[in-house]
C-alpha cells in the first residue's frame, strides 16, 4: 500500500465522492430518471429498482471475491458456496425454525462463517491451482447437497422465502424500494468491511504474502493464518450478499451455490479489474446489467435478421460475455479499473502500480 | 453378491470415463501448469459431432459407432490444439490468465453449443448390443461399461507407450519435472505444449463420445459435470502423474458407486470427503511429488 | 571483433520483480576457464541465468559478436551454449541414457568422449537418474553439456556438496573439456578455481567489483578476504 503523499484534496476526494455516490443512489428510487436501454423503466419503478438492487447484491459479492483474489491472491472457484450458505441458511432457518428475521440473519451468517472456516482450512493445505480445484469441489458438493435434500432445501425447484418471519415492509412488489435500500446498505457495509481489511495490518500481511510468501514467513509472521482470516471474512461478506439476495428474490435456487456462480463472479472481478475495489463494483454492476439486458437485446429484430452464423452466437448472452472475457484477459489484463488506473498513472508520470499489471502480477504468490 | 459385482464393475466403467477426461487434464497441468477449464467443452463438441457422424452412417451400426469415436478423438484434438495456439500460447507463463482464458472459452463454447443444438438433451442411440447386458457372477452388467473399460485401457496403454518410447514423450516427461531445464537443453517446449493439449483433447473427445452413449444423451452441459470429477481425480491422483490419474479414477468412481448403492445415494458427497481426506493427509496427491 | 566469446554489457536481471543483478559487464575470453567469484547471494547464479534468459533480463549480451539478449532460452542454447546448473537439475524420472539423449542436439553427438570421461555413467545407462548419488548426478549434468559442439559452457558450482574425491574427478573433466571449449565457471571452492581458472570476475551485490587473473586475486590474501569474505587457504 503506497502512502498517499500529496494534497489533502487527493486524500479526501475519494471519500467525498463515495459519500455523494451513496446519497445519490439512496435517493434514486424517489426520482423519475430514465436510462433507456439499460433500465426497463424510470428509476422509481419496481422493475428498475429490482435490477439495480440485484446489481448491488452482485457488486457486494464481487467485492468479497476481490478481497480474496486481489488482496490475498487466492484464486477460489468455490466462493458461491458462502453466498448460497447465506441465502439458503436464512431461508431454511426462517422456514424450519420459524425464527424472526434478525436472529435468522445471525444464524445464517454464523453458518456461513463455520463453513468458510472448515472448507478454508482444508483447502489451504494446497496452494495455487490445486487450491482452486479443491474449492471448486467443495462448491459442487454444496450444490449436490442442496439439490438432493428436497425436504429441507426445496431441491431443484429452489427454496421460497417464508414471509412469516420477515417484517411487512420487506415483502411484496410495492416494497421493492425498501429492498433496494437494504441492498444498498449491504453493499456499503461490505465495501466498508473490505476497505477496513485492506487498510489493516491483516490486509497488508495478506498482500505481502501474496507477493512473497517466503519473505513474510522468514520475518516470523504467519501468512497462512492471515489468509484464512481473509478467506473467512470474504466468505462472511458473501453470505451477507446471499442473505440480501434471498430477501430480494423472495427465494433462492441451487444455481446460487455451484461452480457456475463462482465463475460468474470471477468474470465480474476480472472484467472490473482485480485488486481494485471500485473495479469489483463496476464488474458486478456491468455483468448483471449485461446478463439481464442482453437477453432482451437478443430478441430484438435487428439480430433476428442476421444470417444464422451471426445470429446464433449473438443470441446467447453468455457467448458474448465469454468472448468479451477472453478479450479482456488477453488484451486488457488489468480489467477496466486496471486500464484506467494505468493510463491515469502514466499521465501523472508515475510507474505502474502492482495491481495494474494484470491478474498474474497481483496473484504472483498463487501460481505454483 | 450380484449387487456388489454390479456396483464394482459400474465403478470400473465410470472410472474408465473419468480417466479418459482426467488423463489430458493431468498431463496439461503437469507440463504446462495450466488448469484447462475448457476441457469440458472439448468433450461436448466431440460428442455432438460424433453423434452427427454416427447418425449419418447409421446410429445402430458398429461402423457408425466406431467412426464416431474416431471422429470424436480428432475433433477433440483439433479443438484443443487450436485453443492452445490461439489462447494459451500468447499468455506464456502467465498461468492465472491462462486458466481464466479457458474459463472464458468454456463459458462461450457452452453458450454457443446451446445456441446451435438447443438446451434440451438429445437422446442418443448406439449399436443395440450396448443397451443389452451381460451376466457376470449373477449380475447383469450393461455392456456400455465394457466399452468404456476397453477404451480407457487402450488409451492408457497408448499414452504409456508414447511417453516412454518417443522423443516427444521423453520431452514431456522431462518437462513435467522441470520445464526450465528442458529449454536450457535447447528444446522448444512450446511445441510439446500444443502436442499435450492435442493429446488431452483427443482423450477427452473419446471420453465425450462414450459418455454420451453411457448416459444415452448429449447436451452442451455434458462436459461440465464430468469436468468436476476429472478435477477431483487429478488432484487426488497427483497433478501431472498419469499413473496417479489412472489409480485415482478407479478409486473415486468405485467409491462413488459403492456409496450410491449402499449409503443411500451419497456418492457425490463421499467423493468430496475423499478429496478432503487426501488433501489433509497427502496434499500432493497419491502419486504427486511430495512437497 | 575481440577475442571474447561472450560480451556482457549492463546486464540487469530480476526474479519475480526482485532485482538480483544490478549492472554487470564483462568479457569472457574465447579460450580457457573464466571464474565468477563472490559471496553467497552476490548474484552469480542469476548472472548466468540472465545470460541464458531463464530469468527476466535487460542489457546486451553478445555471443561471438551476435546479440542473444532478446532470444528465448532454447534459441540461445541452440547457438552453442551449454549449461550445467547449480542444482544439477537432472530429470529424476528418466534414465541416465534418456537424460543424455534429451541433451543431444546434433547428428553426431560426442558419445565416446563423454563415455570415456565418465565411465561410471556408461555402466549405469538404464538407471533412473533420481537414484544416482550426488556426484553421479553431477556427472550427468556435466556430460549433458559436453555432448554437443558448444561454443561456450556456463557451469554453476559443479563441486558443491561433493566429496573431495568426486570434486577432483569433476575438476578433471572440466579441465579436459576446457581444451576444446571456453568455460564460464561459477565456483566457491577456491582450490578448484586456482587449479582451473585463468581469469576471474568478482561479483558483489549484483555488480562486477573486480576482474583480473585468477591467481593474482587468490594470491592477494587481503583482496580475497575483502571480496570473498574468506581467506584463500579456506575452501568452502
Amino acid at each position: 500500500m503506497t502512502m498517499r503523499t500529496g494534497s489533502p484534496v487527493r486524500t479526501w476526494t475519494p471519500l467525498i465522492l463515495g459519500v455523494v455516490l451513496v446519497v445519490v443512489l439512496a435517493i434514486l428510487p424517489l426520482l423519475n430518471l430514465s436510462i433507456p436501454g439499460i433500465l426497463p423503466g424510470p428509476t422509481y419503478t419496481p422493475g428498475s429498482l429490482a435490477l439495480m438492487s440485484l446489481c448491488m447484491v452482485f457488486a457486494a459479492l464481487a467485492l468479497s471475491y476481490n478481497l480474496m483474489l486481489g488482496t490475498a491472491g487466492m484464486l477460489s472457484f468455490g466462493h458461491a458456496l458462502y453466498f448460497g450458505a447465506g441465502a439458503y441458511g436464512l431461508g431454511i432457518v426462517l422456514q424450519a425454525a420459524q425464527l424472526p428475521l434478525v436472529p435468522g440473519v445471525f444464524a445464517a451468517l454464523l453458518g456461513g462463517i463455520v463453513i468458510a472456516v472448515v472448507t478454508g482450512a482444508v483447502a489451504m493445505r494446497v496452494n495455487g491451482i490445486p487450491f482452486a480445484m479443491v474449492t471448486l469441489a467443495f462448491a459442487q458438493a454444496g450444490s449436490v447437497l442442496v439439490r438432493r435434500n428436497q425436504a429441507v432445501t426445496g431441491g431443484e425447484e429452489g427454496l421460497s422465502l417464508n414471509t412469516a418471519g420477515v417484517p411487512d415492509w420487506m415483502v411484496g412488489v410495492i416494497n421493492t424500494r425498501n429492498l433496494y435500500w437494504v441492498s444498498l446498505a449491504v453493499v456499503v457495509l461490505v465495501y466498508l468491511i473490505v476497505l477496513w481489511v485492506d487498510r489493516s495490518r491483516l490486509g497488508h500481511l495478506a498482500a505481502a504474502a501474496r507477493e512473497n510468501d517466503l519473505r513474510v514467513r522468514v520475518l516470523g509472521l504467519h501468512p497462512a493464518r492471515a489468509r484464512l482470516m481473509v478467506f473467512v471474512i470474504a466468505g462472511l461478506c458473501a453470505s451477507l450478499a446471499g442473505i440480501a439476495y434471498l430477501l430480494l428474490q423472495s427465494g433462492t435456487q441451487p444455481s446460487a451455490v455451484g461452480a457456475d456462480l463462482t465463475i460468474t463472479v470471477l468474470v465480474m472481478v476480472v472484467l472490473g479489474g482485480v485488486g481494485f475495489r471500485w473495479g469489483a463494483i463496476l464488474g458486478g454492476v456491468l455483468y448483471t446489467i449485461l446478463d439481464q439486458r442482453l437477453t432482451v437485446l437478443a430478441r430484438a429484430d435487428a439480430i433476428h435478421q442476421l444470417p444464422d452464423i451471426l445470429r446464433v452466437p449473438l443470441s446467447e448472452p453468455l457467448f458474448i460475455l465469454g468472448v468479451l472475457f477472453i478479450l479482456v484477459v488477453m488484451f486488457l489484463p488489468g480489467g477496466i479499473a486496471g486500464t484506467v488506473d494505468s493510463s491515469l498513472r502514466r499521465r501523472r508520470g508515475g510507474s505502474a502500480s502492482p495491481g495494474s499489471g494484470g491478474v498474474d502480477e497481483g496473484a504472483a504468490g498463487v501460481a505454483a | 453378491m450380484s449387487t456388489l459385482v454390479l456396483t464394482l464393475i459400474i465403478g470400473l466403467g465410470l472410472g474408465a470415463l473419468y480417466f479418459l477426461v482426467a488423463s489430458g487434464l493431468s498431463l496439461i497441468y503437469g507440463l504446462m501448469g495450466v488448469l484447462n477449464f475448457a476441457h469440458g467443452a472439448f468433450l461436448s463438441l466431440s460428442a455432438f459431432v460424433g453423434w452427427a457422424v454416427a447418425q449419418a452412417i447409421g446410429a445402430d451400426s458398429w461402423g457408425g459407432f466406431l467412426l464416431s469415436i474416431l471422429v470424436g478423438a480428432v475433433v477433440g484434438a483439433v479443438f484443443a490444439a487450436l485453443t492452445e495456439l490461439a489462447l494459451i500460447r500468447p499468455l506464456y507463463e502467465r498461468h492465472i490468465e491462462q486458466v481464466l482464458v479457458t474459463v472464458g472459452l468454456s463459458f462461450a463454447a457452452v453458450a454457443l453449443f446451446d445456441g446451435i443444438w438447443g438446451t434440451d438433451p438429445i437422446t442418443v442411440r448406439g449399436p443395440v448390443w450396448l443397451s443389452r447386458t451381460t451376466a457376470v457372477l449373477g449380475a447383469s452388467i450393461p455392456n456400455k461399461y465394457w466399452v468404456l473399460i476397453i477404451a480407457a485401457v487402450v488409451v492408457l496403454a497408448g499414452l504409456v507407450v508414447f511417453l516412454r518410447r518417443t522423443r516427444y514423450g521423453m520431452i514431456i516427461r522431462a518437462g513435467v519435472e522441470n520445464r526450465g531445464m528442458v529449454t536450457a537443453l535447447g528444446i522448444d517446449v512450446r511445441r510439446s505444449f500444443t502436442l499435450v493439449f492435442a493429446i488431452g483433447g483427443a482423450a477427452a473427445g473419446i471420453g465425450g463420445v462414450l459418455a454420451m452413449h453411457a448416459m444415452t444423451y448429449v447436451s452442451a452441459g455434458l462436459g461440465g459435470t464430468l469436468l468436476i470429477f476429472a478435477f477431483i481425480v487429478t488432484v487426488v491422483g497427483g497433478l501431472g502423474s498419469l499413473t496417479g490419474a489412472a489409480i485415482a479414477s478407479v478409486l473415486v468412481a468405485v467409491l462413488q458407486q459403492v456409496a450410491n448403492t449402499y449409503l443411500g445415494g451419497t456418492g457425490d458427497f463421499i467423493v468430496v470427503i475423499l478429496l478432503a481426506v487426501v488433501l489433509l493427509v497427502r496434499p500432493a496427491g497419491l502419486m504427486g511429488k511430495a512437497a | 571483433m575481440s577475442a571474447a566469446i561472450l560480451q556482457v554489457r549492463n546486464l540487469r536481471a530480476s526474479i519475480a520483480g526482485q532485482q538480483v543483478v544490478e549492472d554487470v559487464s564483462f568479457d569472457v575470453p574465447a579460450t580457457g576457464i573464466t571464474a565468477v567469484l563472490g559471496r553467497n547471494g552476490a548474484g552469480k547464479t542469476s548472472t548466468l541465468r540472465g545470460i541464458l534468459g531463464l530469468i527476466a533480463r535487460r542489457g546486451e549480451v553478445l555471443l561471438d559478436g551476435e546479440r542473444i539478449d532478446a532470444l528465448r532460452t532454447h534459441r540461445i542454447v541452440q547457438r552453442g551454449v551449454g549449461y550445467v546448473p547449480e542444482e544439477r537439475e537432472v530429470f529424476a524420472g528418466l534414465t541416465v541414457a534418456e537424460n543424455l539423449a534429451l541433451a543431444e542436439r546434433q547428428r553426431d553427438p560426442r558419445r565416446e568422449f563423454v563415455a570415456q570421461l565418465f565411465p561410471d555413467l556408461a555402466a549405469r545407462r538404464d538407471q533412473r537418474a533420481g537414484t544416482l548419488s550426488g556426484g553421479q548426478q553431477q556427472m550427468v549434468s556435466v556430460a549433458r553439456a559436453l555432448l554437443n559442439d558448444n561454443r561456450l559452457l556456463l557451469v554453476d558450482e559443479p563441486t558443491k556438496g561433493l566429496a573431495p574425491k568426486i570434486v577432483t574427478e569433476v575438476a578433471d573433466a572440466l579441465a579436459e573439456a576446457a581444451t576444446t571449449v571456453p568455460i564460464l565457471l561459477v565456483e566457491q571452492n577456491l582450490e578448484v578455481v586456482r587449479r582451473l581458472a585463468d581469469q576471474a570476475i568478482v561479483i558483489a551485490d549484483g555488480r562486477v567489483v573486480h576482474t583480473g587473473s585468477a591467481s593474482e586475486i587468490l594470491d592477494d590474501a587481503d583482496l580475497t578476504r575483502r571480496l570473498l569474505g574468506v581467506s584463500a587457504e579456506e575452501h568452502s
